[in-house]
């Protein structure tokens, strides 16, 4: 395995299942120190035991401001440095449309996608300008750039996520902070939040969602992870404010 | 009755004949400008905003056509009553015009978890209460929804950290809400519109407010091209159209109206 992030010192988030597991597992393997944090001990747990002791796991509700001050203060103090932050932490919500969403719903699912993602890129920054530079990765969506009538907050939560990344890249470049800040914007994937969406909507409703990934499969969590250790590492260096497609043609037909 | 003449204040037009507009942010710029706009096409308008005084003054201008009422867009249970208040007056709701909306000085540094949740709570979560109450109403009968997005939910400033996303909430709120709109043959429209620099109180507050306002009005004047100014019409007349029948094929679209600034 090459070492793309070799000294590289980075936190994901959502990290105990899904693409924030994947993405941590991959950036260890290319030498980063990767904390992981997540709600979910056991599934955390679990991750932990598959990155070869490069890194070491957090409670951490994203939600919480106080929680984020915690979760960076504990990498500060077992790495000494913070140079990646990749927020996957993300929920679906039940019942997701335009009639029938009520207001704990929406603001639980905001909480998490979109304040959650605010808080840890404004927090990361403070880290990453003593660092000397870093690169934010905020997990948006397909579903950020195409409309879908049962993910109504996710959609709306997932494309303040996109315009909310482009505003940091904007300042973080003209600061000179040298920090990167990019979104992704997965298809479908098959990880526990993805299937879910078969369970809430039905097999047919859901195979109509898969036809429209042009390959003819739903991704998984390792097509994206793919993305993320690229845009951690250096070779991604003029890569800032974009969002990257990882869709399986989602958004090309 | 919304065919009656005399009801007609400004304008000759008859392309909103019949329409029953509940606009929000009613008091000023592009909200009041698209009140008067849709009341000289021929609709009846309730102009509602929290600033209540503002929106009837506004009202009173435009004439029999137009009502107001106070409205927190924040808060469903302040929708509930605007919205009854609109039946009521109007005889029935068709149309809503998402415009109000707050602006927010602050980059990810700056920006405090207070002014974070204000602008998302008025400009996103307000956006999609007053969408669910139209959808609730009109799924039966069809209906319009036009929101206000603006161009700064298509590129990034480092300034409006928090008004960037709720703009580009707001962007793909209105998707979500076309794709089960269309895919239950509710008969609603819902498109985002997103302006550039437009000349509202909102924006001149902005300014004024800012530590230089001389150099802030040069970097706002900076995102036109030269010589191009916008104004609150400008908007009303885009969504003037919309709201007509004119535009029956426009569904779930994203309409700039920047002058060509976001082009480079």
């Amino acid at each position: 395995m090459t070492q793309r992030l070799r000294h590289k010192t980075a936190l994901v988030t959502g990290a105990a299942s899904g693409i924030g597991r994947q993405s941590a597992i991959r950036m260890a393997e290319e030498g980063a120190l990767v904390c992981i944090t997540d709600i979910d001990d056991e599934g955390l747990a679990g991750t932990l035991a598959l990155l070869a002791g490069r890194g070491f796991s957090l409670h951490h509700d994203v939600t919480d401001e106080d929680s984020w001050h915690s979760a960076i203060a504990a990498v500060l103090e077992r790495f000494g440095k913070l140079q990646i932050l990749v927020n996957c932490a993300g929920i679906g919500v039940r019942n997701d449309n335009i009639v029938a969403l009520e207001e704990e719903g929406w603001d639980r699912l905001m909480a998490v996608n979109l304040h959650g993602t605010f808080m840890g890129c404004q927090q990361a920054i403070t880290c990453m300008k003593q660092a000397g530079g870093g690169s934010l990765i905020n997990i948006s969506s397909v579903l950020g750039i195409r409309g879908s009538a049962d993910a109504l907050s996710y959609c709306a939560s997932k494309g303040a996520v996109r315009l909310l990344t482009k505003s940091i890249a904007v300042h973080c470049g003209r600061q000179g902070y040298n920090i990167r800040c990019n979104a992704i914007c997965p298809g479908y994937i098959a990880t526990p939040l993805g299937l879910s969406v078969r369970e809430s909507l039905g097999d047919e409703e859901f195979q109509r969602l898969v036809d429209k990934h042009v390959v003819g499969r739903m991704g998984i969590a390792d097509d994206v992870a793919g993305m993320v250790v690229y845009l951690a590492s250096d070779e991604s260096s003029f890569v800032t404010g974009t969002e990257m497609v990882v869709d399986g043609g989602y958004t090309a037909g | 009755m919304s065919s009656d003449q005399s009801v007609r204040t400004s304008g000759a037009g008859n392309r909103c004949d019949g329409k029953r507009a509940l606009v929000t942010g009613g008091a000023s710029g592009i909200g009041a400008a698209t009140a008067r706009l849709l009341a000289g096409e021929g609709a009846r308008v309730m102009l509602a905003d929290v600033d209540e005084a503002g929106a009837a003054r506004i009202a009173d201008g435009i004439g029999k056509a137009a009502s107001s009422t106070f409205l927190d867009v924040c808060r469903a249970d302040s929708w509930s009553a605007a919205v009854a208040s609109t039946v009521a007056r109007l005889g029935g709701w068709d149309v809503l015009v998402n415009c109000a909306g707050i602006l927010r000085r602050g980059t990810i540094e700056t920006t405090t978890m207070a002014t974070w949740h204000e602008v998302l709570d008025v400009n996103l979560r307000g956006t999609w209460l007053g969408a669910r109450e139209a959808v609730r109403h009109m799924q039966g009968t069809g209906g319009v929804i036009v929101n206000l997005s603006s161009v700064a939910g298509i590129v990034g400033d480092q300034d409006l950290c928090a008004y960037d996303a709720s703009k580009g909430g707001v962007r793909l709120l209105t998707k979500a809400i076309t794709d089960h709109a269309t895919r239950h043959g509710l008969g609603i429209r819902c498109n985002s519109i997103h302006p550039g620099v437009i000349e509202t109180p909102m924006v001149a507050n902005y300014i004024a407010e800012s530590d230089d306002p001389v150099a802030e009005r040069a970097l706002w004047d900076s995102y036109m091209p030269p010589g191009v100014t916008g104004h609150a019409d400008d908007v009303g007349h885009l969504i003037v159209f919309l709201v007509s029948d004119e535009s029956r094929l426009i569904d779930g679209a994203e309409l700039v109206i920047d002058g060509g600034g976001t082009v480079e």
